[in-house]
């Protein structure tokens, strides 16, 4: 590895080291393959998205086109559906479920009796340990229109059958419902950890200078958990371009496919199902790039305000 | 609110918010755990009953036709033979790296750690992308083996710097003992570091089998022998392709059993995927709340 060529060039220290302690460097190999092969290999394979990538001429022997497939991509019509598509489910997300997990935390917060509290917890944990094929068949099943039992009950409500699993209208809805239910009571760790540092003397404090429940969370749960908060707003808005392909790619269908193709599930359609390989690459670039520039700037954002950032 | 004895006695108003409170999250947490408790009443049900009583958990007529079906057709239990085959393996294999390739880099003095930590972190930002891994992949020859599985994804760079970081911890002067015995890094690494690690390899090894178990979109790219299907993408054909037709649009094979009991198969079959899950569930909740704050913090 170049590291390892680099301090070679120190001198006999580097030398010593190595034979005294040829068992790390044994144990340390397995590793260094793996990130070799399955991790920097591909991204010097992103070479073939200036390429005609060809299998038989292979990654060196291919002829090179520039940026002939970013620019197809970006005047073709696709390019403007998904770009649509994923922010409508990112933001849908943002609005609609980034906020749940903050407000189930604190009303745990509130909850006096620690046994009540950790059974509760423990059934909101589960979804999040179930697959998204799991997911997706309940769902399937909930709302299936022949005998779906929220597909009746829905049918009762509202007087109409409403085939969700087939209407392109209530596909972002069916998407976001799922990370709701699948994520919401895991993602409530995180500020509940935070509350747990808060110093109960704070609030016996303040209850005896007569603050209520309402001024007891504003003064002194939220300030608790505002640092937490921000910091997953910002990395949620990094991430925005990352919708997550397995929940999208399971819950399309011919029918709703016109809002639930995204970067990831195109990628797979062009390059695996249909062998365009150069071209399906540029759009994975170009999406990774943005998406690391978006991820870094939102970790630099986080760290501007006083947070320790990720990376 | 907020009147003078709040500590004994509080206002009438604030016992209903409370009152709100419990009913909420109790809300809450019935919806998550009633559609399985539906699923697996389904499953043990006869067809009538599913279609004709509109919700139930305790089925009226018990019948196990449904696992007799998923049994005898095969299918469902390949599935889930190939799917405990490829977690412990793969489970395995995962430890094995992380844990070989954490512990050098545990050691502040190990040459080009430095260098090396920051080539691990640029990966958790930045990955070559689908298409380029998939090739990588294809040329070695490991489609439609359980390799493409289980090597892609050996290292999660999260999980090494939490077993790094905890190897860290670990009192040198353990080691150093060691050392004056004459014992190489290797022994120590085997007979000191892995048996003091044993909380977090536990932890760390089941979000590593939850991962295998619950993953459908590499074994959807890379293994397209039958054989080899996991439960997976068994469920999915059942459930969401249905109707008796395969992925490729060949009839399912239904022996001599006639038209199976649809719906209650349905729910078998991921009722069958799930318990796995349920069943470890309570050694993950033991260790993931630590896993999922370290994952969280600075790595």
């Amino acid at each position: 590895m170049e590291s390892v060529a680099k301090s070679n060039s120190k001198g006999c220290g580097f030398v010593r080291y190595v034979k005294t302690h040829i068992w790390l460097y044994l144990l340390f190999l397995p590793g260094a393959l793996f990130f070799i092969i399955f991790k920097y290999v591909p991204m010097l394979g992103v070479v073939i998205a200036f390429q005609n990538y060809n299998p038989f001429q292979g990654f060196l022997g291919s002829p090179f086109v520039g940026l002939t497939h970013f620019k197809n991509f970006f005047i073709g019509p696709d390019f403007w559906m998904l770009l649509k598509n994923t922010l409508a489910i990112s933001l849908l997300n943002l609005i609609f479920y980034f906020p749940l997990p903050i407000i189930v935390s604190l009303l745990l917060n509130e909850i006096k009796s620690l046994g009540y509290k950790r059974v509760i917890q423990t059934l909101v944990y589960i979804p999040h340990f179930v697959s998204f094929v799991i997911v997706a068949s309940l769902t399937y099943t909930l709302f299936n229109i022949n005998n779906g039992i929220l597909h009746e009950l829905l049918l009762n409500i509202t007087g109409k059958s409403i085939d969700i699993l087939a209407s392109p209208e209530y596909f972002r809805g069916m998407i976001i419902g799922q990370s709701m239910w699948k994520e919401t009571g895991y993602g409530t760790i995180i500020f509940l950890a935070a509350l747990s540092g808060v110093d109960m003397e704070l609030y016996e404090a303040a209850k005896v200078d007569g603050a209520g429940r309402w001024r007891l969370m504003w003064h002194i749960t939220l300030p608790a958990i505002r640092g937490t908060i921000v910091i997953m707003l910002i990395l949620r808005v990094g991430s925005i371009l990352n919708t997550g392909y397995e929940q999208i790619y399971l819950m399309s269908n011919d029918l709703n496919r016109s809002v639930a193709e995204v970067f990831d599930t195109y990628v797979y359609t062009k390059g695996i199902i249909q062998g365009q390989y150069s071209y399906s690459t540029a759009v994975g670039l170009f999406k990774s790039v943005i998406s690391m520039i978006m991820v870094l700037g939102a970790n630099k954002v986080a760290k501007m305000c006083g947070e320790s950032g990720i990376y | 609110m907020g009147k003078k004895h709040t500590k004994i006695k509080r206002s009438f108003g604030d016992q209903v918010v409370q009152v709100i409170i419990y009913v909420v999250l109790t809300g809450f947490a019935i919806s998550t755990v009633l559609p399985f408790l539906y699923i697996v009443a389904g499953s043990f049900a006869t067809e009538k009953e599913i279609v004709e009583r509109p919700f139930f958990i305790i089925p009226r007529v018990i019948s196990f036709n449904a696992y007799k079906f998923i049994m005898e057709t095969g299918e469902t239990f390949r599935g889930l033979r190939n799917s405990i085959f490829v977690t412990l393996v793969g489970t395995a294999i995962n430890m094995l790296f992380t844990t070989t390739f954490a512990y050098p880099l545990s050691k502040k003095d190990f040459k080009g750690r430095n260098i090396i930590l920051n080539l691990v972190i640029v990966t958790m930002v930045f990955s070559g992308g689908m298409i380029p891994s998939f090739l990588v992949i294809k040329n070695m020859h490991l489609l439609n083996t359980y390799w493409a599985l289980f090597l892609p994804g050996a290292i999660s760079a999260f999980n090494l710097v939490i077993v790094k970081n905890f190897f860290e911890g670990i009192p040198k002067e353990l080691e150093e003992a060691a050392i004056m015995d004459g014992c190489n890094d290797f022994w120590i690494f085997a007979k000191i570091i892995l048996p003091l690690s044993k909380p977090v390899l536990a932890s760390i090894s089941l979000f590593y089998a939850v991962g295998h178990w619950n993953d459908y979109f590499a074994p959807m790219m890379y293994i397209s022998n039958p054989k080899m299907e996991v439960i997976q993408i068994v469920l999915r054909r059942v459930v969401l392709l249905a109707n008796g037709v395969a992925t490729d649009g060949s009839m399912l094979d239904y022996g001599t059993l006639g038209a199976p009991p649809d719906k209650a198969v349905k729910m078998a079959v991921t009722v069958v995927a799930t318990v796995p899950i349920l069943l470890v569930y309570p050694f993950i909740q033991k260790y993931f709340t630590k896993g999922a704050m370290i994952g969280a913090v600075k790595g």
